[in-house]
């Protein structure tokens, strides 16, 4: 089958959604990952860094997950 | 090969029908309207039954006590300090509705999210939308709470010129946008996920030779429902956290 026959929208949603994927993903270890050594070195601030942490999850997967309503909207073109 | 497990499309797993005869009416009274129905009546009920206050709690009043305590030591103080504890019903009816919502994801014959349609997380948007601003208008009044959130201080006079839309944007667009998309787009993946694997877990009853790696999604799937329960639970807690963070900062630019 040629290539260009195989290129689909929902081929293209599909990976342009797992590149966008890559990002975040970084992030949120990263950003976990710090939070973890904070509470390890720290751990009466366990709390604070906790609360923190979730915040910046938030905005960090919120670009995941508008990759992710895209590749939704990417199928249905 | 896998041609016999069939992905439903979307529109297949998150329309339903409408029940009681109701189906296309302007009332029409869906499986989503009924999360919704049964999340007030859960949150209403917590609120009423919570409300007895004898000494030694016990049953629903426990389950009230804990979660006022979790809203007000683990969202409110650390996001907007003891000023804001005047906003504990607002915050609390805001964390176990989005719970009770999206706690159905889960509930053996409903498994829907009510979230996992953008109606609902879109009205919850806005009205922390409104909130907000509403918070920063009345503790700063209209000038300055335009001039704080618009102008940060500290910043060169020239540079203004890039800052002020930036912050336009990203304070009076995004975020009601992003606060709409986290939390609709989280429990339709959850929604996604637990039918991908109930798909695949349905394949058990082929007689293939692939049938023997079919046990694993069926493991998976109770995995999945279990970490639903985890994501359900955190994505009304951001959801909370982050309308308590938008208030407090409304309230005191300082900080």
């Amino acid at each position: 089958m040629l290539l260009a026959n195989m290129v689909t929208n929902k081929g293209l949603a599909a990976l342009t959604y797992g590149l966008g994927a890559i990002g975040p993903g970084i992030g949120i270890g990263y950003l976990v990952g710090q939070a973890v050594q904070a509470m390890a070195r720290q751990p009466e601030s366990a709390g604070m860094v906790r609360t923190t942490m979730f915040l910046g999850i938030a905005f960090v997967e919120a670009l995941a997950l508008i990759g992710f309503v895209v590749f939704f909207l990417g199928q249905a073109g | 090969m896998f041609a016999a497990l069939e992905f439903p499309p979307l529109s297949h797993i998150v329309n339903w029908p409408g029940l009681f005869g109701t189906d296309g009416k302007l009332y029409e009274v869906n499986k989503v309207v009924l999360v919704y129905f049964f999340a007030v009546i859960l949150t209403a009920l917590l609120f009423i039954l919570g409300n007895k206050r004898r000494l030694v709690p016990s049953g629903a009043q426990n389950m009230a006590e804990m979660s006022i305590e979790f809203v007000q030591n683990e969202v409110i103080m650390p996001t907007m300090g003891r000023d804001g504890l005047g906003w504990t019903p607002f915050m609390l009816s805001l964390f176990l509705f989005i719970f009770f919502t999206n706690i159905f994801e889960i509930i053996p014959v409903i498994q829907m999210p009510g979230s996992a349609r953008i109606a609902l997380p879109m009205v919850l948007a806005l009205l922390t939308w409104v909130c907000f601003n509403v918070a920063g208008i009345k503790h700063q009044g209209l000038g300055h709470y335009l001039k704080n959130s618009l102008f940060p201080p500290g910043v060169p006079i020239a540079l203004y010129l890039l800052v002020t839309p930036i912050e336009f944007v990203s304070t009076f667009l995004v975020r009601p946008f992003s606060l709409m998309v986290r939390l609709f787009a989280n429990l339709l993946a959850g929604h996604i996920l637990l039918v991908t694997f109930a798909v695949l877990s349905a394949g058990l009853f082929t007689a293939k030779w692939y049938a023997v790696f079919l046990p694993l999604p069926a493991i998976g799937l109770v995995f999945f429902v279990a970490f639903e329960v985890l994501v359900s639970f955190l994505q009304a807690y951001v959801f909370t956290l982050l309308a308590g963070v938008y208030i407090g900062g409304a309230m005191n630019p300082e900080h």
